[in-house]
């Protein structure tokens, strides 16, 4: 495996003391030094760049194409819609006297408020159509078979639980496309057979959307979904680095001529 | 575990004379008069302890977020307008709170009327239907010109009594219980004749039937009768019907 292309400021110099001739690291030698003493530091105790080099340099089979890039797009648009959350939620109060105006106050008065709540909605539709667009890469490349069924399993409860982001958002904003679009789908729930009902309830804190659904949707949306989506896309993660990628199923597997010449057509 | 040791004595068969030793325990770990081995007993008592600390934790955490379902519905009245204020003709539309506390988001409207002879209905009583939907929980609008219901969401038609005769719905619209309070604040009992200064109280909403008949509440989407009042179970949120 290559070594990890540590920038040259953090690199170990070869050979230490050579510019003080021969009398050991001078002070700007010294000094040169603690960029690639304080990496080594950490990595002797973490044994970092082990891992590191074994994640970034691992082989991938001929054929890998853009394709394979929508993974890492989803997981980008996890992080800017997990990054623009944070600074929504400085500015927002999930209340149904309030919410509104908080929402409107980010919109026309926070600097740059309607560029960072307009990330935050425009990228929730992103980042559904890239998982979509993960989904049919993984599906059509028949990426999903064995042994990476359970990845495929991963996959669907993360794209189940960013819709479930989807619906507890949408209630955010506290305007009447988002209420009735809440007690429309608190509503869909309800028909539900025996569980229905109670789930219903279990959302809307009640048997009516109340003071408290908006702060349930909020902590449901920001503190619960978020973790468990985090928690997923690590195990998910996992499995891609351990079981390695597929190629395109267009790709013939390459095969000595030894072992050819015994394929009876 | 004593008939183990026994048998595992036997098998030795320690040599006449030789100075007795005391035999390995058998399985690994058990002593005589043993079920278990110290560290069973050990990491089951650890486990069941850490079993007991998450609990403990949990179970509150989870009462305190189900807590909402098992809350009752408080009994609700509110005064919408005096009985000169509806005729049997048409509906009037008014505002009522269905939710304290939660400014514009907690009020409903709802259509009130007095009660109609032609329909076989109490005259001297009021009829007052929910704007909810019976689909999935759209606020449908009464129009004057064709006498119905119209929901905007998905299309659900209502006639002037409620009933659907068009859309999506599975049961009619739901009401909300009438009464009557005379000058002085006090109920009129059931039947007796309104005096002029009385007001439409209007109370708790419930869901009716095709035909009509009263029951308790449903969610929008939840048909009445039959297998249904299995599937979608009665629930301490949902007060009784009238």
């Amino acid at each position: 495996m290559p070594k990890l292309p540590v920038p040259p400021p953090l690199r170990r110099p070869q050979k230490p003391g050579e510019s003080n001739g021969g009398n050991g690291a001078g002070p700007v030698e010294v000094a040169k030094e603690t960029g690639g003493d304080v990496v080594g530091w950490v990595d002797e105790r973490t044994g970092a760049t082990g891992f590191l080099t074994g994640m970034l340099y691992r082989k991938v089979p001929k054929g890998t194409n853009w394709f394979y890039t929508l993974g890492s797009a989803t997981l980008f648009a996890f992080a800017a819609q997990a990054i623009t959350g944070v600074f929504l939620a400085m500015y927002y109060t999930p209340s149904p006297t309030e919410g509104y105006e908080s929402v409107q106050h980010i919109t026309n008065d926070v600097f740059l408020g309607e560029f960072v709540r307009g990330m935050h909605k425009w990228g929730a539709s992103v980042m559904i159509i890239l998982i979509f667009l993960h989904m049919g890469r993984t599906f059509f490349f028949g990426a999903y078979k064995y042994p990476r069924e359970l990845n495929w399993v991963i996959g669907v409860v993360l794209l189940i639980l960013t819709l479930v982001m989807g619906l507890t958002g949408y209630l955010l904003p506290f305007d009447q496309r988002s209420f009735w679009a809440t007690i429309v789908a608190n509503n869909i729930t309800a028909t539900g057979p025996v569980v229905g009902p109670y789930l219903a309830d279990f959302l809307r804190a009640g048997p009516e959307i109340g003071a408290t659904t908006i702060s349930r949707f909020y902590a449901i949306h920001m503190l619960l979904v978020p973790g468990l989506i985090i928690a997923l896309i690590g195990a998910h993660l996992y499995l891609v680095v351990k079981l390695g990628t597929t190629a395109p199923p267009w790709l013939k597997a390459d095969r000595p001529k030894s072992l050819r010449k015994t394929e009876v057509g | 575990m004593a008939d183990r040791s026994e048998s595992k004595q036997g098998a030795n068969g320690a040599p006449d004379g030789a100075p007795k030793r005391l035999d390995k325990p058998s399985p690994a770990g058990f002593f005589e008069g043993e079920s278990m081995t110290r560290r069973n007993v050990l990491s089951v008592g650890v486990q069941a302890m850490g079993g007991i600390a998450v609990l403990a934790v949990a179970l509150p955490a989870v009462g305190f977020a189900v807590a909402p379902l098992f809350d009752e519905e408080g009994d609700f009245w509110e005064t919408v307008g005096p009985i000169e204020a509806f005729d049997a003709e048409s509906y009037r539309s008014v505002v009522i709170t269905a939710v304290p506390s939660i400014g514009e988001a907690g009020k409903t409207t709802a259509y009130v009327r007095r009660g109609s002879v032609d329909l076989e209905e109490n005259e001297n009583g009021y009829v007052a239907i929910s704007t909810r939907c019976a689909h999935l929980g759209c606020p449908v609008r009464f129009v004057e010109a064709a006498g119905n219901f119209i929901c905007p969401c998905h299309g659900g038609v209502y006639d002037f009594e409620g009933k659907v005769i068009g859309g999506p719905p599975v049961r009619p619209l739901d009401r909300f219980q009438t009464r009557l309070i005379d000058r002085r604040g006090e109920v009129r009992p059931d039947g007796s004749t309104p005096q002029a200064g009385d007001e439409v109280q209007l109370g708790p909403r419930f869901s009716v039937t095709s035909q009509l008949e009263p029951v308790r509440a449903r969610d929008p989407g939840e048909f009445t009768g039959g297998i249904w009042e299995y599937l979608y179970p009665p629930r301490p949120s949902v007060p009784p019907p009238p």
